[in-house]
């Protein structure tokens, strides 16, 4: 029978450092709750929002497979390994941190803000060259379908991170569902909803409630209201 | 006040002190960096320590002696994984840690 965890909205951690106001669905920095660890491999969600010119200084990451999705305005990337890029909303960016890499992230906009998720998933295997990428989506493909941004396979559909995990963008409008099959045994998902109400199976869930479910092979997801969501499905580990 | 000891090791010199500087700014616990395996057994060896934290680089077969070693000196030492490189995990990682829910 599956199990599952709801995390409602409010009851994520909170800090607002005054240029960044972020959300942390699991333990992050100051925000420390044992019963909000991780879900599986999946170890930070934060839902972070950064003032006009601010942004995350140089610092480092070693052993994590690092995604970000900006949701709203533009973030400049640097890193050690000499990679400068803008990402923006419609694109998605992953690093893995493997052996060691220092970044910096700025919202260089003097107006804007941006509005990004921050995840962190852990590595299956430890100290990987670190690597960079990142790639524009296409909004069209995940009206009223799921679409893969991400896999284990450089081949396959979106990024790709060294951990058996695949997440799926969905913009459905009211009413429209579809049913997800998971692709790996042991697998559980993590369900991040952007906006408006979904529906797992029969759990309700409203803007920005996280839902993990587990120990079942599919679900269904129903969109209450046009909605926007975010599928993890990632190792449950032991 | 006794602070709680926490050996750190990873190969990253940048990273290492970027770990130490944040552990540090917990005014309740104290930690030493090492790079090498022999620095780490010879700093365990001389000072006790409540708990060490695996960072970057470690390759497996140094895990293994640096885990056997101090647990044949200390059975009751702590050894956790840490994750991410003087990130947002550090403090919650050493938390878990210090009350046993986790470790290596």
């Amino acid at each position: 029978m599956a199990q599952t965890v709801l995390h409602k909205a409010e009851t994520r951690g909170h800090a607002n450092h005054g240029w960044l106001n972020s959300y942390h669905t699991f333990s992050f920095a100051n925000y420390y709750n044992p019963e909000r660890m991780h879900f599986g491999a999946l170890r930070v969600l934060n839902d972070d929002t950064v003032d006009p010119g601010m942004g995350f200084g140089k610092h480092p990451h070693d052993n994590m497979e690092i995604i970000s999705i900006p949701l709203e305005g533009d973030l400049e990337h640097k890193d050690s390994m000499n990679n400068v890029a803008v990402i923006k909303n419609g694109d998605i960016q992953v690093m893995s941190a493997g052996t060691g890499v220092f970044h910096s992230e700025y919202n260089k906009d003097r107006e804007q803000r941006v509005k990004f998720l921050q995840i962190w998933v852990f590595p299956d295997k430890k100290n990987v060259e670190p690597r960079y990428d990142q790639i524009t989506l296409n909004a069209d493909d995940r009206h009223n379908k799921l679409q893969q941004i991400l896999s284990p396979n450089p081949d396959d559909a979106g990024v790709w991170i060294h951990q058996n995990a695949w997440f799926h963008l969905g913009k459905f409008d009211k009413g429209v569902s579809t049913e997800y099959n998971l692709k790996a045994k042991g697998n559980g998902v993590y369900i991040f909803n952007l906006s408006g109400d979904i529906k797992i199976d029969n759990q309700l869930l409203n803007t920005r409630d996280g839902y993990g479910i587990w120990d079942t092979d599919k679900f269904t997801i129903t969109a209450e209201t046009d909605a926007e969501f975010l599928l993890m499905e990632v190792p449950m580990l032991s | 006040m006794t602070k709680i000891e926490i050996l750190v090791i990873g190969r990253h010199p940048e990273i290492l002190q970027t770990v130490i500087r944040l552990v540090n700014n917990n005014p309740e616990w104290n930690a030493t960096g090492c790079d090498s395996d022999e620095e780490a057994i010879a700093t365990f060896t001389r000072r006790p320590f409540r708990l060490v934290l695996l960072g970057g680089g470690v390759e497996k077969e140094s895990e293994d002696k640096l885990c056997n070693t101090f647990r044949s000196i200390n059975p009751q030492i702590t050894i956790v994984q840490h994750y991410g490189g003087g990130s947002g995990l550090l403090s919650a990682e050493i938390y878990e840690a210090l009350d046993g829910r986790t470790s290596l």
